[in-house]
């Protein structure tokens, strides 16, 4: 009844090829888009934008990565938060070496570092898959946190070893560092993610997309249709890897401000691979869902703890959290293995017959 | 030249001036590569009979060691004297507890999933890694703890033995864990290919669908392999636990055997061993000879590069089942 594309036609290609070819569907994403970009920055308490919004959608991007890989073209990485760690740390020694150039700029270049490791690590993935990708994907990580930790050229000899992010400025407002406002990161992290989902939507739609799907349905069949098997598998690992990068860019520069090599460690990498299959494995929505459920949840129940007076001792809500992230995991896994995109596929569907059952 | 030298030859001028240092490494790496197959066990169990990919095998060690070390302290706060019956007893309640254990996966998680996708099991077991983290520490506190291997009459000392100008000095419980381990796998292996429930096994991980057609019961074979990957967890934490002491952080010893895992393939018992020695003593081998040209702590990823290279001549790993596609 609300949400019913009667009576809206497609008199052309470009129409029928739209991403959102129904009109609600255009208006509910204008709305969102004005939320997010105007409501936000205008209403968002600062801990609301710096601790909940910021991460969100570093997250997203991070799942997105992660979902072209293991969603759309079917190969399972833990490598995830490794290729993060590159991103963070090519952005740190770029923009430290060439100043004068945008933080902006730095930070979708510093992706292409993160490809170059991720395809590198991706060579494997011709001769093996499934599990066996899966835990050699880790040997990425491991290695990569061995050698954000012991390579001190990549903080410039920092004693600490960790990255501190320096102060970068956009049309003169302070962008990075500790002087930058918080509704200034959170409109850049936002207009990056929004600019790359696009992207990121407009690949798995078209020709490149379709390849990657084939190859996930079954790759010897995709590649008796004439599609390039090794082409189609390390261009999906040099995508991920461009968008797990950013993600760790945008991370550190824009959230954390300083960052050990700790925080790109295999909990990472891990935490990501929930969030896409919590969310569904080959959906950019998804990603989106995912990243807010698995963020969201300790925060949620955090809160309901608080909310009820409840005298517990930190280290056993802890604990606690521990038990229900773990049970909640296997609970919507029963429910909706498919996630909770196809759940939101599911609740469209129903909007659009309503008032009937089907 | 110098730098080919420090790689080429250097290393084995060491290995020959020092044979008695070379041995001593080649033990550590067969006990440390036991241990590792011990681990990589659990997976393959599991794996072989459910196709699932059981992550959670590094935490049920960790959580089988605290239940054994747990009931102990409290059968001793009971009254029970202190000593090898409360060991043992104490043993014969964790058997019990991962029984339970075993049951509990069966009912609540794996039931509801039967026929998912091979990634989706996978996931559950994160959801379970998950859930015994905070269980297990709810229970019985973060602090590290000490395994009871006097009481569970596990030898301890060294037996030293001269050799070539020095000695090499071998640990007994290491000596009793290597013994222990071929046992077990010897067992395991007996149980897989000769009895009638072995093959039911075997069944299931190729397909559930046809093994349920031939009237095997899923649920029963699921909780027999549980809990065997219980046992094998409770053996592993014991041997671990006696080597260092029982602790969360033991967890992480699961990522070290899944290079192993990788190496031997994920469907062999053999391999598990095999795949294990290779990389315990290339391990240690690397790290004591090569390690210092590279900066300490490669350990952590060596072990991955060495069942990559292995892998990319074998991609089914050294005893994996032929991978036959079909179209």
């Amino acid at each position: 009844m609300f949400y019913r594309e009667a009576g809206q036609f497609k008199t052309s290609y470009v129409d029928d090829q739209a991403i959102f070819p129904i009109r609600q569907d255009r208006i509910g994403l204008a709305v969102i888009l004005a939320i997010a970009f105007i409501g936000v920055p205008l209403f968002g308490s600062e801990f609301f934008i710096s601790a909940i919004m910021v991460p969100l959608l570093v997250f997203s991007l991070a799942a997105i990565g992660l979902n072209i890989l293991t969603g759309y073209t079917g190969l399972l990485s833990l490598g995830t938060g490794g290729f993060m760690g590159v991103g963070a740390f090519a952005c740190y020694k770029l923009t430290t070496i060439f100043p004068d150039v945008n933080i902006i700029v730095w930070i979708l270049v510093s992706g292409f570092f993160a490809s170059g490791i991720g395809i590198l690590f991706g060579l494997p993935s011709l001769r093996i898959k499934g599990f066996y990708l899966a835990v050699a994907t880790l040997s990425a990580q491991f290695f990569l946190d061995w050698a954000f930790v012991r390579i001190p050229w990549l903080v410039n000899d920092n004693t600490s070893g960790a990255i501190e992010v320096p102060m970068r400025t956009l049309f003169g407002i302070p962008v990075t560092g500790p002087t930058a406002q918080p509704e200034v990161r959170y409109l850049v992290v936002l207009s990056v993610v929004a600019f790359l989902t696009l992207i990121a939507s407009n690949l798995v739609h078209g020709r490149i997309g379709r390849s990657w799907m084939a190859v996930r349905d079954m790759d010897l069949a995709a590649e008796l249709i004439g599609i390039r098997l090794y082409r189609a598998k390390l261009l999906a690992f040099a995508v991920s890897s461009y968008y797990c990068g950013v993600a760790g860019a945008l991370m550190v520069f824009l959230w954390y401000g300083s960052a050990e090599p700790a925080v790109f460690g295999i909990d990472q990498s891990f935490f990501i691979l929930f969030m896409v299959i919590i969310g569904g494995l080959g959906s950019l929505v998804g990603s989106f869902f995912g990243a807010a459920l698995i963020y969201g949840m300790p925060i949620i129940i955090k809160s309901f703890v608080s909310l009820f007076g409840l005298q517990i001792a930190p280290a056993t809500v802890e604990h606690v959290t521990f038990m229900t992230v773990g049970g909640l995991i296997v609970l919507f896994l029963i429910i909706e293995p498919a996630g909770l995109a196809r759940l939101w596929q599911i609740g469209k569907q129903k909007l659009r017959v309503w008032p009937f059952p089907y | 030249m110098n730098v080919l030298y420090s790689i080429f030859v250097d290393p084995f001028m060491q290995m020959a001036q020092a044979p008695d240092l070379l041995v001593q490494t080649l033990w550590e790496g067969l006990v440390g590569g036991m241990l590792y197959a011990l681990i990589a066990l659990g997976f393959v169990l599991i794996f072989k009979a459910s196709g699932v990919f059981n992550f959670a095998q590094g935490i049920m060690v960790v959580f089988a060691a605290l239940t054994l070390v747990g009931i102990y302290d409290l059968l001793t706060k009971w009254g029970v004297p202190a000593g090898v019956t409360a060991a043992y007893l104490a043993l014969a309640v964790s058997l019990a507890v991962m029984f339970g254990l075993a049951v509990a996966v069966e009912r609540v998680m794996l039931r509801p999933l039967v026929n998912q996708p091979d990634i989706i099991l996978f996931m559950a077991t994160f959801g379970l890694t998950y859930f015994l983290i905070g269980f297990g520490e709810f229970v019985f506190g973060g602090n590290p703890k000490r395994m009871i291997a006097g009481e569970l009459s596990l030898p301890s000392g060294a037996i030293d033995f001269k050799m070539a100008g020095g000695f090499v000095s071998l640990q007994k419980i290491d000596i009793a864990a290597v013994l222990i381990v071929s046992v077990m796998v010897a067992g395991l292996s007996f149980f897989f290919q000769r009895t009638r429930i072995g093959r039911a096994l075997r069944a299931v991980a190729d397909s559930h669908k046809a093994a349920l057609s031939v009237g095997i019961s899923l649920e029963q074979i699921w909780v027999v392999v549980w809990f065997a990957a219980g046992v094998v967890a409770l053996a592993t934490g014991i041997m671990w636990g006696a080597r260092s002491e029982v602790s969360f952080s033991l967890q992480i010893i699961s990522f070290k055997a899944l290079p192993v895992l990788i190496l031997g393939g994920f469907t062999s018992i053999p391999g598990a061993i095999v795949g294990g020695l290779i990389i315990g003593i290339g391990e240690k081998l690397g790290e004591f000879y090569w390690g210092p040209l590279l900066g300490s702590g490669i350990e952590s990823w060596l072990a991955y590069v060495i069942a990559l290279l292995f892998l990319l001549f074998r991609p089914q790993g050294l005893f994996g089942e032929k991978i036959i596609e079909r179209i």
